[in-house]
């Protein structure tokens, strides 16, 4: 079988904020840069972020990038790389002034700068008064960023495989990563697509839960095409459940209805969250947050017929700022809830949202494997940014606004070390057939005719089981049954088969290999999760209560070769500043 | 609930059919998509776009009982039965409810849809009034879904030479960033008979946006511009 084949510099397989950050800086740097994406680039998943953007301007509130790192160190529950945060939290204030050049329209001051808003988790000076750090466009700040960065890519003239499907990822002999093998979804001819340097900048899993403020996208492609190529995943046990979805359906409520000044009511209408954070209240951390409404549901305080959600309630901030602030939201609660914020409260419930874990990479993106039982080393020519990555700056839990800076941040860090790479790198690798074949022999799959069940059948049970075994709390018992049922699955997926086999524009294919992908990252999840004995973060053991800093400050390193699992240390020191060493994490 | 649905395969098919399909009143589902999904449960060749499910990817446009709107954010028990699903008209389409939108896309890229400002770049951020900025609220706020474009009479007829109205939004958008040095550049582009002209203030396109958004507004908008630049 013969397969066209392309040749770029450097191929960028995802379209959302990080994949198309790197993609420009690399195309403005003179590279030959292609990007493919499942679908086109503005229905990434960037597009679906609220909130804001985490950068120390300043601007409404005395603040500096050394107060950011320390919350967000202390956010991720002594879990980042130090040297990784301090990196971010420095970039920060120029990278949005250099979105705003791009022509981001954030909300303004009076002054005419950047307006910023309170968000969870946040503080001045080490753990004092709330600060005013996220930078936001409205409620709609992902919208505003992606759109931008798109407009700028095509500025730039980047190349772009729009309703290309990333297969797998091609590597030779020597372990380095040539490329990738890719489904054109309107023809369904694959491609071979090779790079001299590949980035994945794919995204997060949380749609491996049935209640999730994903996007039905959000399959973790890029972390299962890792894994297939021997790459481990970095601590997948970390799932964030933000803690206002609106109830019975998982759409996201951005945090600004909180930093904004609104709050959380129990079925007495009371506002709980002082019992559980007397200082942050309704802004500490998601993770406490999403804890303290599964609380309050469990132990009968919930609202509504079923005492099964919470209130957020905002209409005391009035009818002008919420249509000027949080226009978004207010559409998205009056469409599914049914309910105006400006008049009642919002029901919410914590929701499946971000993968802290992810493709273990340094801080210039540079994906990071140990070889064998050694110490770990970059993957030539592999790089991953974003949610798909885990370079680590969000550790056990991370503070909202620091998702749109991470892909920003590390997107321009990859793309400038992927171009000294390719100075020293001015020729392909040979590409041989020896290296195509597995992809190859994976993109036929879903080719089997005959009788079996439906991928989407199992993709569905998946995620029943991960709601039910890999959730909020968790226990060993559960756990473990959530790791059996989901090996059974995946075993069942093997013998699934698809009814149609056409080729142009089928949507089934793609599902089914999107399902596979998905089982690949919740069994990490899940099995990283039933090892680790104590609660970290987003991480919370009921027969483990307490951070155990003695065993288990380090990472997870879950492999899919018989799910083995390694450790890692964290590294605790920061690039110039002292390191903020483990507390008691109070709010 | 019953549907009919336009189904085209072309490795198949030689021309479109309307092919119908039921679902019981109990099915749980809420919004078209929730439907489509079920549908395509017990027929996996029934083919859509769809992501975000809460109307801000855009991917699910689509001509549901004669009006162009995103499936993902349409009440189901709004739409008259047999609830009837076409593509986008106006465009080429790849299979059943999937359109070729390259055109569309071509169009967008033509505005030159990007900030542009010759000045060095300050250290801080470009200053901009809360009113100023407010001028670009029901602008910024497209999704390229494609509805009112291929809702709008004019582009059918000349999509390769009349903008449509999602492109001319955006040239609006960018025409009314205070941050954007290009106006008089931009306004030479948009003064053609097709590329501005060709819209006949039809209004399609504010009747159908799912965002809400006032493209025809956006046009007049851009016709004033160009008036002021001759008196």
């Amino acid at each position: 079988m013969s397969i066209a084949r392309r040749k770029f510099d450097c191929l960028v397989i995802g379209a959302g904020g990080g994949g198309l950050r790197a993609a420009l800086q690399l195309a403005e740097g003179e590279a030959h840069v292609a990007v493919v994406s499942k679908v086109f680039p503005t229905r990434s998943h960037t597009v679906a972020a609220q909130g804001g953007m985490n950068a120390a301007l300043g601007n409404v509130l005395p603040d500096n990038w050394h107060w950011h790192m320390y919350d967000t160190i202390k956010g991720s529950d002594f879990l980042a790389d130090q040297d990784a945060v301090e990196y971010m939290c420095r970039a920060a204030p120029r990278l949005v002034i250099e979105l705003e050049h791009y022509g981001v329209p954030f909300t303004r001051l009076d002054n005419g700068r950047i307006y910023q808003r309170q968000f969870g988790g946040q503080s001045q000076n080490f753990g004092g008064a709330q600060a005013a750090r996220t930078c936001p466009a409205a409620d709609r700040t992902g919208h505003a960023i992606l759109h931008t960065l798109y407009q700028q890519n095509i500025k730039a003239r980047t190349h772009f495989f729009d309703e290309f499907f990333a297969i797998d990822l091609l590597r030779d002999a020597d372990g380095y990563v040539l490329g990738a093998l890719v489904l054109e979804i309107e023809t369904g001819e694959p491609l071979v697509i090779e790079a001299k340097t590949t980035l994945i900048a794919t995204g997060g899993a949380a749609r491996m839960y049935r209640t999730s403020t994903n996007a039905m996208i959000n399959t973790g492609d890029g972390m299962a095409m890792a894994l297939r190529a021997g790459i481990p995943l970095q601590d997948m046990e970390f799932m964030q459940f933000h803690p206002t979805g609106i109830a019975g359906f998982g759409m996201l409520i951005t945090e600004a209805a909180r930093g904004e000044g609104g709050y959380l009511l129990n079925s007495q209408g009371e506002r709980f969250m002082e019992r559980y954070a007397p200082n942050a209240k309704d802004l500490a951390s998601r993770d406490v947050v999403a804890r303290a409404i599964e609380v309050e549901v469990r132990e009968g305080r919930g609202c509504g017929p079923n005492k099964d959600y919470i209130h957020l309630k905002i209409d005391h901030l009035g009818a002008e700022l919420i249509k000027s602030k949080l226009p978004g939201i207010r559409e998205l609660s009056m469409r599914f809830a049914h309910v105006d914020p400006i008049e009642a409260p919002m029901p919410v419930y914590p929701t499946a949202h971000y993968t802290m874990g992810g493709i273990p990479t340094n801080r210039f993106g540079q994906v990071v494997a140990p070889v064998q039982t050694g110490p770990e080393e970059p993957v030539p020519g592999l790089y991953a940014v974003g949610e798909c990555a885990c370079v680590s700056i969000h550790g056990a839990n991370r503070l909202g606004g620091n998702s749109l800076l991470d892909i920003v941040v590390f997107g321009r860090a990859a793309g400038n070390h992927i171009l000294e790479y390719l100075k020293d790198s001015r020729y392909h690798r040979t590409l041989t057939e020896t290296s195509i074949e597995p992809a190859l022999q994976h993109l036929l799959r879903w080719d089997a005719k005959g009788d079996g069940e439906s991928a989407d059948k199992l993709a569905e049970e998946l995620r029943r089981t991960m709601e039910q075994h890999c959730g909020v709390f968790r226990t060993q018992e559960i756990l473990d049954q959530g790791v059996a049922k989901v090996l059974k699955l995946r075993e069942r997926l093997q013998n699934a088969r698809l009814r149609d086999h056409s080729k142009v524009f089928n949507t089934a294919r793609i599902e089914a290999f999107e399902t596979e992908n998905l089982m690949e990252v919740a069994l990490a999840t899940v099995v990283s999760a039933a090892a680790r004995h104590e609660s970290r973060g987003a991480h919370s053991r009921v027969d483990y209560p307490e951070r155990d800093d003695l065993q288990w400050l380090k990472h997870t390193l879950y492999s899919r070769d018989a799910q083995r699992l390694d450790y890692k240390p964290v590294r605790m020191k920061p690039l110039t500043v002292d390191s903020f060493p483990p507390k008691k994490r109070v709010y | 609930m019953k549907f009919s649905i336009y189904r085209y395969n072309p490795e198949t098919d030689s021309k479109p059919r309307m092919q119908d399909y039921e679902l019981p009143d109990d099915c749980g589902a809420i919004m078209l998509l929730d439907a489509l999904l079920l549908l395509k449960q017990q027929d996996d060749s029934l083919s859509f776009r769809r992501s975000c499910r809460e109307g801000v990817c855009g991917s699910d446009g689509m001509n549901i009982n004669g009006r162009n709107g995103l499936a993902c954010i349409l009440q189901l028990d709004t739409l008259k039965q047999p609830i009837t699903l076409r593509p986008l008209p106006g465009l080429p389409v790849i299979r059943d409810l999937i359109v070729d939108l390259t055109q569309f896309y071509n169009q967008y890229r033509t505005v030159k849809p990007w900030l542009i400002n010759k000045d060095p770049e300050p250290e801080i951020e470009r200053l901009q009034s809360p009113e100023e900025r407010a001028r670009l609220d029901g602008l910024y706020e497209c999704v390229l879904c494609a509805c009112c474009t291929t809702a709008c009479p004019s582009f059918w007829w000349n999509p390769d030479r009349f903008l449509g109205p999602a492109a001319l939004l955006q040239a609006n958008r960018f025409l009314n960033d205070s941050r954007d040095q290009a106006t008089g550049e931009r306004l030479d582009d948009l003064d053609d008979p097709f590329r501005l002209f060709r819209c006949h203030t039809i209004m399609n396109c504010t009747d159908v946006c799912p965002k809400g958004l006032n493209p025809a507004k956006a046009i007049g908008h851009i016709r004033q511009l160009l008036l002021k630049r001759v008196l």
